[in-house]
């Protein structure tokens, strides 16, 4: 048998194997591929009993829309949510890792997770992946300290704000914000503001666009309404729909019945002392 | 040039009632010249599963091999199938592993889950799942795929009006790419069987 490596499921972490021939293939003239952003508008503000984080529901690859109806806002823990912005394969990474991590420390410490715990986890994190990692989160969450709302960057840096914005329509929607908020907002004003900034991003912005999605986090509960508000409806299905008087012209057809799944009990002997 | 253009691919998927059906082009190409015209770019994981893989072929046979693999190994540890959602993560994290250096392929994975429930999803070249309801696209052609896809499907589709619907969508699109088409192959999966279609296209 030959010295060469079998492909055994690695240890964690990124492999760097195909950089080289990828870099030869750049070199000869061909330009890497683009990756699938969520060009985005996330928001997060403090309520008076907590925390509502919003995002709008759009993912692009270049000027095309992928998909029209992706989830921004991922989970963390039971009382902390994280909205993200940036490379699509990289916020859903990142947060799935820091989301096992936490749960594994829930078990070590037998404690409610803290957001500053997810914080310092996700920084570290981007920080030393130098930017190149692109994930830029809107981190909210109510534990035993408090509400708490924290933005992180690529690189790493991060805020701690009462509200915040990110994303390509983050401007659209601090406008809104900046003119609209103040404190202690009761939980139904909340959702309201919220739900027009992400409709500011949604409709002024091109790199966000479909529905909003909205996440209430207070003390002890948090409330997932997924497809909130929906401003955007398909308007132009036809209800006749397609019907096609020339079929496709088939060269081959190859039927390969399947056999019915079937369960087998054994019934066996318990084993012998 | 792109490199996802340098061999040219199309790929589709798409949800009918309890079934599904994937389907892509037979063109293999060096940029403008064709090589082969009977590329086989969508591969059976098991009776239930299948996956496209669109973009660089060189990727596209090396990936899905390590991806037979490892079923393999899942199978007998586990004796049993890969349900699809546990497939597409798996994917999803071999893909993500090669971040800084990815595999230049977009996968599309379609297969029936628990009760018979379709499921496609697609990922660009990192792993960034995307789960659809109605259907995905991938490749060369996939603008095109986007706009005769949003416009010929409906929902609950039987087998034989999915099949119409698939490969009128994927052979009207092909024919607006030049790197992508001679044909179709065409996969409707139900419960009871598998069929295999091979669609007469232009060849040019």
């Amino acid at each position: 048998m030959s010295q060469s490596a079998v492909d055994v499921p690695p240890k964690g972490g990124f492999s760097f194997d195909l950089c080289k021939r990828n870099d030869m293939l750049t070199q000869k003239g061909l330009k890497a591929p683009s990756f699938l952003k969520t060009g985005t508008t996330i928001v997060g503000l403090i309520f008076k009993d907590g925390v509502i984080l919003g995002a709008d529901t759009r993912a692009t690859e270049g000027p095309i829309v992928a998909d029209k109806n992706c989830e921004k806002i991922h989970y963390m823990a039971p009382n902390i949510y994280c909205c993200g912005a940036g490379t699509a394969a990289d916020t859903e990474a990142v947060t799935d890792m820091v989301s096992s991590q936490l749960r594994l420390h829930r078990y070590q410490t037998s404690r409610d997770s803290r957001i500053i715990t997810a914080l310092t986890l996700l920084k570290k994190h981007l920080f030393s992946y130098q930017g190149h990692v692109s994930a830029a989160l809107v981190l909210g969450g109510v534990d035993i300290t408090g509400p708490h709302l924290h933005t992180i960057y690529p690189h790493g840096s991060t805020d701690t704000l009462p509200f915040a914005t990110m994303g390509s329509g983050s401007l659209a929607a601090m406008s809104v914000f900046e003119a609209k908020y103040k404190e202690g907002l009761t939980r139904d004003e909340g959702i309201k503001l919220v739900a027009e900034a992400i409709c500011s991003g949604i409709f002024n912005d091109l790199g966000s666009g479909s529905n909003v999605d909205i996440c209430v986090i207070t003390k002890g509960n948090n409330e997932y309404l997924r497809n909130y508000m929906e401003p955007n409806p398909r308007t132009y299905v036809s209800s006749k729909g397609y019907s096609f008087t020339k079929k496709t012209e088939v060269l081959l057809t190859k039927i390969t019945p399947l056999l019915e799944r079937v369960e087998i009990t054994e019934v066996g002997e318990a084993m012998e002392e | 040039m792109q490199i996802f253009e340098y061999n040219g691919s199309a790929v589709v998927a798409m949800v009918g009632k309890n079934c599904f059906a994937i389907a892509s082009d037979r063109r293999l190409g060096v940029q403008l010249q064709t090589i082969a015209t009977d590329f086989q770019r969508i591969s059976k994981i098991h009776d239930h599963l299948f996956i496209g893989l669109s973009g660089l072929a060189t990727d596209v046979q090396t990936l899905y091999q390590r991806l037979v693999f490892r079923h393999k190994l899942y199978q007998l540890r586990e004796e049993r199938d890969m349900k699809p959602e546990t497939f597409a993560s798996l994917v999803s994290a071999i893909l993500y592993e090669k971040r800084f250096g990815p595999y230049l392929c977009q996968p599309v994975i379609a297969g029936l889950g628990d009760d018979n429930k379709p499921f496609i999803c697609t990922m660009d070249s990192i792993g960034a799942k995307e789960l659809a309801k109605d259907f995905v696209v991938s490749g060369t052609a996939s603008e095109s795929l986007y706009g005769a896809c949003e416009a010929m499907f409906k929902p609950d589709m039987e087998a034989e009006e999915l099949f119409e619907t698939i490969s009128q969508a994927l052979l009207s699109s092909v024919d607006r790419d030049c790197l992508s088409g001679w044909g179709g192959h065409v996969y409707v999966v139900t419960p009871n069987e598998i069929k295999e279609k091979i669609l007469k296209g232009r060849m040019d």
